[in-house]
């Protein structure tokens, strides 16, 4: 990289592969560390909830679980919209790649979810608007995840997720309204999520819980991107050369 | 531009009618999971009243979704779609001649005869007027949305499963509105907020979805 840094270099594979491959260890790095602070001023140091007690400090895993599910559905959006503007071959692999951590994050928010509401709420699921909405969310991945595998076509699976992805992000916020006015139509809302205030370390504790799952989400759906790289360019020479010099150090 | 919608309209209906046993299949599929309800829950007239609107809703829903894998699947296999596609007119208004006469197909049937099993619920005059006029508001975004689902899946293995698992999440809010109506008119407290609602997802899903579907069908045809 003697000459002027250019983004556009990047959005070839055969380029893609080995920056993506230098990259990961420090995303990891920072994931850990992140985790590591977030952990200790998060169980350790924040204070206890004088009316949760303990059980609350799964809140430290669950929101920044939620955040990366909503954000993650957003980047491979953006994704799939620079894909289908540009026609570019990496912008369908990313949003691939990132699906499934995506679907990761909203199951592991649901869960954590369940855990943290039978013993506040007293029951594992409540028809709350933001617990319908996560579901839903969840939904969106699985048949994103479907209907790329069910195309055999590597490009047309990746238009297709494109298309769908769009059309997906345009329907989440009126998904999310009308769950919402469903919900205050149904029942009174008998769970108030919203809290008088919260204690600083908390919220800090919170934030880096946050980078770290954004940094591992990072992480793995670029070691994802690289497998998924090798297996579609599986018939040209930089991966052929790539996959002989792997062979060739094992010897 | 009306020529076009109209034009397909025409033909998507001939060749419907002269396949009536596809409509009265999903008919009847609609009024079987309808009546199976009553018996899974038990006969109280309280309850069933209760539970009516969503259970018709659902229903409606399934049975909207059992015909839109024909919406474009006989056109792929015998070439008319690459000609629609190839013709000078925008593919997004053929789409929406396609939409609408998926509707008039699928859609009207099941808003004519949900009145007679809303009697089956013990529903009131004014539910089930509400009832009728909530799906025949609601079920046109179906059918919009649901040729997103139908050209995103044609040609593939397992599609119609697939489709399914595709298209119900996007169909989560005229449940609720289109059910929401019916609830609201039982409770007495009119449900023209959520018909109106309700017409705005049917608006926006015609004006929108017919393009989404083009574009997904110019996809499956490379």
């Amino acid at each position: 990289m003697k000459d002027r840094f250019n983004l556009y270099r990047f959005a070839s594979p055969a380029t893609f592969y080995p920056f993506a491959g230098a990259l990961i260890p420090y995303f990891v790095a920072v994931s850990i560390l992140f985790g590591l602070a977030g952990l200790w001023l998060g169980m350790l140091v924040a204070p206890t909830d004088f009316q949760q007690g303990e059980g609350y400090r799964i809140i430290f895993i669950h929101v920044p679980a939620s955040w990366m599910s909503m954000f993650i559905y957003l980047v491979m959006a953006g994704w799939a919209a620079i894909g289908l503007a540009f026609n570019t071959r990496l912008s369908g692999m990313m949003a691939q790649a990132l699906a499934p951590t995506g679907a990761l994050m909203a199951f592991l928010s649901l869960l954590t979810g369940a855990l943290w509401g039978k013993p506040m709420w007293g029951a594992w699921w409540v028809w709350d608007a933001r617990l319908t909405s996560e579901l839903i969310l969840l939904f969106l991945y699985i048949g994103y995840m479907a209907l790329t595998a069910a195309i055999d076509d590597a490009r047309r699976a990746d238009k297709a997720g494109g298309l769908l992805l769009l059309v997906g992000v345009v329907n989440i916020p009126i998904i999310y309204f009308s769950v919402k006015w469903w919900n205050t139509l149904h029942q009174g809302s008998s769970v108030n999520l919203a809290k008088s205030s919260m204690a600083t370390t908390m919220l800090w504790g919170m934030l880096l819980m946050a980078m770290c799952f954004w940094m591992y989400s990072i992480a793995i759906a670029l070691m994802r991107v690289r497998t998924i790289m090798l297996e579609r360019e599986r018939h040209t020479d930089w991966v052929k050369a790539e996959l002989l010099g792997k062979a060739g150090d094992e010897k | 531009m009306f020529r076009i919608i109209a034009a397909v309209i025409g033909r998507d209906l001939k060749l419907a009618m002269r396949r009536q046993a596809d409509i009265v299949s999903a008919l009847f599929f609609f009024i079987i999971v309808v009546s199976l309800f009553p018996l899974g829950i038990g006969p109280e007239p309280e309850l069933l009243r209760k539970l009516a609107p969503g259970v018709l809703w659902v229903a409606a829903l399934l049975a909207t979704m059992l015909s839109l894998p024909r919406m474009f699947a006989d056109d792929h296999r015998d070439g008319t779609l690459e000609q629609l596609a190839l013709a000078p007119h925008p593919l997004g208004l053929v789409v929406t001649g396609k939409v609408i006469a998926h509707w008039l197909v699928s859609g009207l049937p099941l808003a004519l005869i949900a009145p007679v099993l809303g009697i089956q619920f013990d529903l009131s005059t004014d539910a089930l007027l509400m009832l009728t006029g909530a799906i025949l508001i609601g079920t046109p975004a179906l059918s919009g949305i649901g040729a997103i689902g139908a050209a995103l899946t044609l040609g593939l293995r397992g599609g119609g499963v697939l489709l399914s698992l595709l298209v119900l999440p996007l169909y989560i809010p005229v449940l609720i509105f289109g059910a929401g109506a019916v609830d609201a008119t039982v409770a007495g407290l009119g449900g023209e907020g959520h018909l109106s609602l309700l017409a705005a997802l049917t608006f926006a899903s015609l004006g929108f979805a017919p393009w989404a579907s083009a574009a997904a069908l110019k996809i499956a045809l490379e």
